[in-house]
């Protein structure tokens, strides 16, 4: 889990990973190397300000070409909200999120459709199934490069929150090991808090980043 | 040096701000067919001379001061 000045879901979805049996660890963000991990989190938040655009000073902190490294050789990148900004910043993801089309912060539930269900963020998951998570942002628009492969579209809101284009909430990179979404499983992982269905992607994640572990043994 | 940066939104990527810029203006009683919204980064560079100092620039755009995919820059050197 990345900590840059000005994230501020770290620490719940440091919580989160930790109530589904993952060791999750935070690296600051001046960190030149990680540490063993088996998969990386950045979080939700206002790295830097958000100054100039959402995630562009993020993308050049030593911790983000740590992880570019890690996702660089197949580790797993999950990159939620400013953290799906920063890795759209950095190239890791394709495409650019935007100022919402309403102009107005979103936060509220919202149901979404899931795409796929084959990747490490998503076994847990059917394709075609929906998920309630919570959202809550002021640049959520997601524009596609013209050229995006519909395949690595993961995750679809049923009623679009920010006019991004077609609906798209969350996206993956062509290999599949980097994922970035809008909504925020990390609040999302017990039913006392409105809904549970977080816990079915990063609880994926955690499967994943085992096997991978094992795999290697 | 100094160095003028405009930014702007690409042709037919939706601007919301500016569509409500635009809208405002029009309740003001101007009549406006279209407004659209950037930024505008003053910069003051060490340059050997102009040349040098557009080029540093455009390299700034490309690499932080932009994002090729939804916003185009004009660089001014102003001297």
């Amino acid at each position: 889990m990345v900590t840059y000045p000005g994230s501020q879901d770290d620490r719940d979805a440091l919580w989160a990973l930790a109530a589904l049996d993952a060791e999750a660890v935070p690296v600051w963000h001046e960190e030149r190397e990680l540490p063993d991990l088996d998969a990386v989190v950045l979080p939700g938040g206002f790295s830097y300000g958000d100054h100039l655009r959402c995630g562009a000073i993020a993308r050049f902190s030593p911790a983000t070409a740590a992880v570019r490294e890690f996702a660089d050789a197949g580790g797993f990148v999950l990159g939620i909200c400013n953290g799906f900004q920063i890795l759209c910043e950095a190239g890791l993801l394709p495409g650019a999120l935007l100022r919402n089309e309403s102009l107005r912060f979103v936060c509220r539930d919202v149901p979404v459709t899931v795409e796929r269900d084959d990747l490490p963020f998503t076994t847990r998951c059917t394709a075609g199934g929906r998920l309630v998570l919570p959202v809550k942002h002021g640049d959520g628009r997601y524009l596609p490069p013209p050229d995006l492969d519909p395949a690595q579209v993961v995750l679809r809101y049923v009623d679009n929150p920010n006019g991004s284009v077609e609906g798209i909430a969350g996206v993956c990179n062509e290999a599949g090991n980097v994922m970035g979404l809008m909504p925020h499983p990390e609040h999302a992982v017990d039913p006392l808090l409105g809904s549970d269905d977080g816990a079915l992607l990063l609880a994926s994640l955690v499967d994943a980043a085992r096997e991978r572990v094992l795999a290697a043994i | 040096m100094r160095a003028t940066v405009l930014v702007r939104p690409k042709p037919g990527i939706l601007d919301p701000q500016g569509e409500a810029v635009g809208s405002a203006l029009g309740h003001l009683g101007f009549e406006v067919e279209d407004a659209r919204v950037g930024k505008v980064i003053d910069l003051e560079v060490e340059a050997a001379d102009a040349a040098a100092a557009k080029a540093q620039v455009e390299q700034m755009c490309e690499r932080l001061l932009a994002n090729p995919l939804i916003e185009s820059y004009e660089v001014e050197i102003v001297g």
